[in-house]
């Protein structure tokens, strides 16, 4: 396998709502700063990737607006994914492998304040028995909330504990939307929003935006003193019915995980995109992980939940500890679709 | 193909064939800050482009330079003044239109602008409409402004000699089939980067 390292990222500030800016206005400083960062700019970049979905912004081919941020001309090399930039990143890291290029970017942005959101993410169910039932996203979450409880593998009060320490681990993160410290006892006391979640055990609402820079071998090393190089990365779906999957556990993510080689040795730090409390649970489960391992540092999805760029978040969070040096080795997950339909892992190193 | 055995409960049931299943969602934009600057002055029956580091002035503005990549701060009035860079007559009636047909469409370059607008061309004929007509805005009531474009009902000519030299914004940066250079799909290799100012035998540009 090539060498490849992310070598920057950058994102915008996480907000319900951003209603001064387009979309384009909103992407440019986290494309821009994390080209900058290196001393880049598009013309040094081989490819770009691109992650958003039409469905938010309600219009049709609404990323080509957004490619303005970048300045392609003369033509660049270009693509797009429907789906998170964690995706688009893995698009990139497939050309990167194949030799045709030393340098990617990549970018996510949603602004998903324009429409109701619950309802907007119904669009990606089966169309003709689930779509049409309108079933809100927290609710299909809630399903699947219940039926882990009902294994008896954890409690309610499991869930809390990830809802506390990933607000208050938020507070360090100056980008987080939702940070605060309460106890366990205060999350209990909230009422149900759907049982068996409570308000807290879901994510927040959030436009925002995020890049990322790749690159390969001697061009990273020139960049940076310690790029976060990709040591595996993986990802796989299950069925879109919900009811030819076990809810309670993440076969995709349990696989992706064996082949990005997350057991290969310790992991310091992982983030793990879980918009809903007990999804982290089911997670770390596929992936292993527990013990040492620092989990959602930033404060994870449940602090800010970007469509289509909380996963690349992830990826960034990740390269940045290591990188800063308070991290060598680390793991990276993104989700996407309903109730942990699709998932990539995602293993990053630093030089010793 | 394995024959599908249907269970007893449902085996006199008349088939599913197809179904229906309308969707509708609901969204409430905003417009960002390039276009509600522009919006703002259409209230005061002024047209406001935005212009590029390079230059170049974006109406209406999107907020971002596409060939640079850059933010586009600078607010520039244009005139209400233009000519007509391209145009089609409508000769079909289609679903929510309230237009009589044949009208015309048309892509209109403001006097001081690099991008051309797209608005309608009425007071003549639709037979008579051509590429190089000098046309001018047409409002609506004062009492009737609001911050949209509908607020200019549509362009009309303004009786001046037609501009036959009226070069199609883009037209040299290979943005469409007739457009290419000498044949060439634009590439490095025959456009010039407006960042770094190398490469090309064309600026790709109108300029």
């Amino acid at each position: 396998m090539r060498d490849v390292a992310i070598i920057s990222f950058a994102q915008t500030p996480m907000r319900r709502r951003v209603d001064e800016l387009n979309e384009v206005e909103m992407l440019m400083p986290a494309v821009h700063g994390a080209l900058a960062q290196v001393d880049m700019t598009i013309d040094d970049i081989g490819f770009t990737c691109s992650g958003s979905t039409d469905y938010l912004a309600g219009m049709a081919f609404s990323f080509v607006s957004t490619l303005d941020a970048v300045g392609p001309w003369p033509p660049i090399q270009e693509s797009h994914v429907e789906m998170d930039g964690a995706w688009a990143l893995y698009e990139a890291w497939v050309k990167l492998q194949l030799g045709e290029i030393d340098t990617a970017l990549v970018y996510a942005y949603a602004k998903s304040s324009p429409g109701d959101l619950p309802m907007v993410l119904t669009r990606q169910l089966d169309p003709i028995t689930m779509g049409p039932l309108w079933p809100d996203s927290v609710s299909i979450a809630a399903l699947q909330a219940r039926a882990l409880l009902d294994t008896g593998r954890v409690t309610e009060g499991d869930l809390a504990e990830v809802a506390v320490r990933s607000r208050r681990d938020a507070l360090a993160n100056p980008n987080a939307q939702l940070a605060w410290d309460r106890g366990l006892d205060d999350h209990l006391a909230e009422d149900y929003l759907v049982a068996p979640l409570r308000r807290s055990d879901c994510p927040p609402i959030t436009d925002g935006a995020a890049a990322i820079v790749w690159a390969a071998g001697d061009e990273a090393r020139s960049k940076v003193d310690r790029p976060a190089w990709i040591r595996g990365i993986d990802h796989r779906i299950e069925p879109i019915h919900l009811g030819l999957r076990d809810l309670t556990v993440s076969e995709s993510t349990r696989i992706a995980a064996e082949k990005a080689g997350v057991a290969d040795g310790p992991v310091d730090v992982a983030e793990i995109h879980a918009p809903f409390t007990h999804q982290e649970l089911i997670l770390r489960q596929a992936m292993g992980l527990g013990g040492s391992t620092a989990i959602n540092p930033s404060g994870g999805a449940l602090c800010a939940n970007p469509m289509m760029t909380a996963g690349l978040v992830r990826l960034g969070e990740v390269a940045n500890r290591i990188s800063a040096g308070t991290a060598d080795r680390g793991v990276a997950h993104a989700t996407s679709g309903p109730c942990l339909q699709q998932n990539l892992v995602c293993v990053l190193e630093g030089d010793n | 193909m394995a024959e599908i055995v249907l269970p007893p409960s449902i085996r006199d049931v008349e088939p599913v064939r197809s179904v229906r299943t309308p969707a509708q969602l609901d969204y409430e934009f905003t417009a960002g800050d390039a276009t509600t600057r522009f919006l703002n002055g259409i209230v005061n029956k002024r047209i406001i482009g935005q212009q590029a580091p390079g230059g170049r002035v974006y109406v209406p503005p999107r907020g971002a330079d596409p060939e640079l990549g850059q933010p586009t701060p600078i607010d520039v009035e244009v005139a209400q003044v233009g000519t007509v860079t391209s145009f089609c007559v409508v000769n079909l009636q289609f679903y929510g239109s309230v237009m009589e047909i044949p009208y015309v469409s048309a892509l209109i370059l403001l006097d001081g602008a690099d991008l051309s607008i797209m608005h309608l061309i009425q007071e003549i004929p639709a037979d008579q409409v051509r590429i190089g007509m000098r046309v001018e805005a047409v409002w609506r009531d004062d009492a009737d402004i609001e911050p949209t474009f509908e607020s200019v009902r549509y362009f009309r000519p303004t009786g001046e000699p037609d501009d036959v030299n009226v070069r199609i914004p883009g037209e040299g940066h290979g943005t469409g089939l007739g457009s290419w250079v000498g044949g060439v799909a634009p590439t490095e290799a025959v456009i010039r980067n407006p960042r770094t100012g190398q490469g090309g035998t064309t600026e790709g540009g109108d300029a």
